[in-house]
């Protein structure tokens, strides 16, 4: 069982959350390449090891929250408020 | 373990083995070496649920998969070993009007395309597995059902070890325990590759290592659209043969089939995040057995038996990424998400075609991993991990 820190609620089982994904730069839409923007849609890093990523707590306080988590292990180590939403 | 070959393969599961046997049974190239971090089929291969169908929904992908059921039906015979293929039958149910419409699009261009499937009542249904809950006052209740005799279930293990022996016979040699550690490219090629076992020289590798298929072509600086995410399944004790068929589910998340040993086996769709993690969770079994009760009351008192995971490297559009990439000599047979098992002789096919001519095979052609880059994506919306 993953628990998720969140810092509004509180630890809380990861099934409350819905995983949205890695953290990655949107580029601006009206200058970005086809290329780009399709790279952006598609490639991801996927790593093994610490990523950043955002969560949404759909049955909790509904925020979007960044945490790190290892993909291995599934150890988390943080979890903050989001700074945009997604 | 030699210092060169002519081909390496990365990942020693069907789809690697495959590759190597049809290397060399098709076109002669035996100087292949098949590395594996692990043991052959410790993978995905040896993970799956073991079960056979080409009912997909995209005419690309029912080609591909039909493809791959016509070699499964000979492969006993080609492989001189028993792969105990059982073509029971599989049902697909659909238990509202939009999965309904999904089963009779996926019925018309599986029956275009040549490959038995076909929508059913419940009383059919009923009759074809008789433990299934049909009545209308069900939770969810069974409105139809896709219907597609030629899909089946096989010894998964078998079909690993026929190939590797096959191969092993025709002079490739197969190294496990053997884990990559870098792949050498200069001037935008494939120079070779390094091993916990030493280093290799290779102008050609094959990454066909399904769920850390992004781990390895990183090493080559290819960039892939892939997210790893934990699949479970579970197994219970064994029990009298009570069920012919393949049971699916989309909606409710779960597939069940009877092994010839009499345990049941089920498996779900992806977990709903990425992970390289194969540890099995209390939420996954807690779900899987109230979705088996759903359709089989029956079941209240079998016991499972254990449960496990495997990874599914898994693409945005539910297709695999086959042929080459921008690195040349290097190719990936990857983004197998939750179907590389049944795709594995056809797969291993088309790459021992593509490496041994130099050209993308018509069967694989919509598969290229330039596709994202065009928008030119292969919507499967037939796969397991695809809730309907």
């Amino acid at each position: 069982m993953i628990l998720l820190p969140c810092p509004w609620c509180g630890p809380r089982v990861a099934t409350e959350f819905a995983h949205i994904g890695e953290v990655s730069a949107r580029p601006d839409p009206g200058s970005a390449t086809p290329a780009q923007w399709r790279g952006y849609l598609y490639l991801r890093a996927n790593p093994c090891g610490w990523t950043r990523e955002t969560w949404y707590h759909r049955a909790g306080c509904r925020r979007y929250i960044t945490v790190e988590r290892h993909t291995e292990t599934n150890e988390v180590r943080s979890a903050t408020p989001a700074r945009e939403a997604v | 373990m030699k210092g060169s070959y002519d081909v390496v393969i990365i990942g020693g599961g069907v789809h690697g083995l495959a590759a190597a046997y049809y290397l060399a049974a098709n076109h002669g190239i035996t100087d292949v070496a098949v590395l594996d971090k692990g043991y052959m089929g410790s993978g995905g291969s040896g993970r799956n649920t073991a079960i056979l169908r080409s009912n997909y929904l995209t005419p690309e992908g029912v080609k591909f998969y039909d493809r791959s059921v016509q070699l499964y039906q000979r492969l006993a015979t080609d492989l001189d070993y028993n792969v105990m293929f059982s073509q029971r039958g599989h049902l697909t149910l659909a238990h509202s009007d939009a999965s309904l419409r999904t089963m009779r699009w996926r019925a018309e261009v599986n029956k275009v395309e040549g490959v038995d499937s076909e929508v059913i009542g419940p009383a059919e249904i009923k009759r074809l597995a008789p433990f299934l809950d049909v009545s209308p006052a069900a939770r969810y209740p069974i409105m139809g059902a896709l219907w597609h005799p030629p899909g089946g279930i096989i010894r998964h293990d078998a079909v690993v070890w026929g190939y590797a022996r096959g191969a092993s016979a025709r002079g490739a040699h197969i190294h496990q325990n053997t884990e990559v550690t870098g792949i050498d490219v200069a001037g935008g090629r494939v120079r070779g590759v390094r091993t916990s076992q030493g280093d290799i020289a290779t102008p050609v590798v094959l990454n066909a290592t399904a769920g850390w298929s992004t781990l390895i072509s990183d090493m080559a600086g290819v960039s892939m659209p892939v997210m790893t995410s934990p699949l479970q399944a579970a197994v219970t004790e064994p029990v009298k043969p009570f069920l012919s068929t393949v049971i699916v589910s989309g909606t409710l998340h779960v597939y069940i089939s009877q092994t010839d040993r009499g345990e049941l086996v089920f498996g779900a769709s992806v977990d709903p995040f990425t992970s390289y993690s194969m540890r099995g969770s209390l939420e996954f079994i807690e779900g899987l057995a109230g979705h088996v009760l759903e359709l089989m009351p029956a079941l209240t008192k079998v016991r499972l038996l254990r449960q496990w995971a495997g990874l599914c490297d898994m693409t945005p559009d539910f297709s695999p990424i086959m042929g080459k990439t921008p690195v040349d000599g290097f190719l990936v047979d990857v983004g197998w998400g939750t179907y590389g098992f049944k795709a594995g002789p056809v797969s291993g096919e088309a790459m021992a075609q593509c490496i041994a001519s130099g050209q993308t095979p018509d069967i694989i052609a919509a598969f290229g991993l330039e596709r994202f880059g065009e928008g030119a994506l292969v919507g499967e919306k037939g796969a397991a991990a695809v809730g309907h």
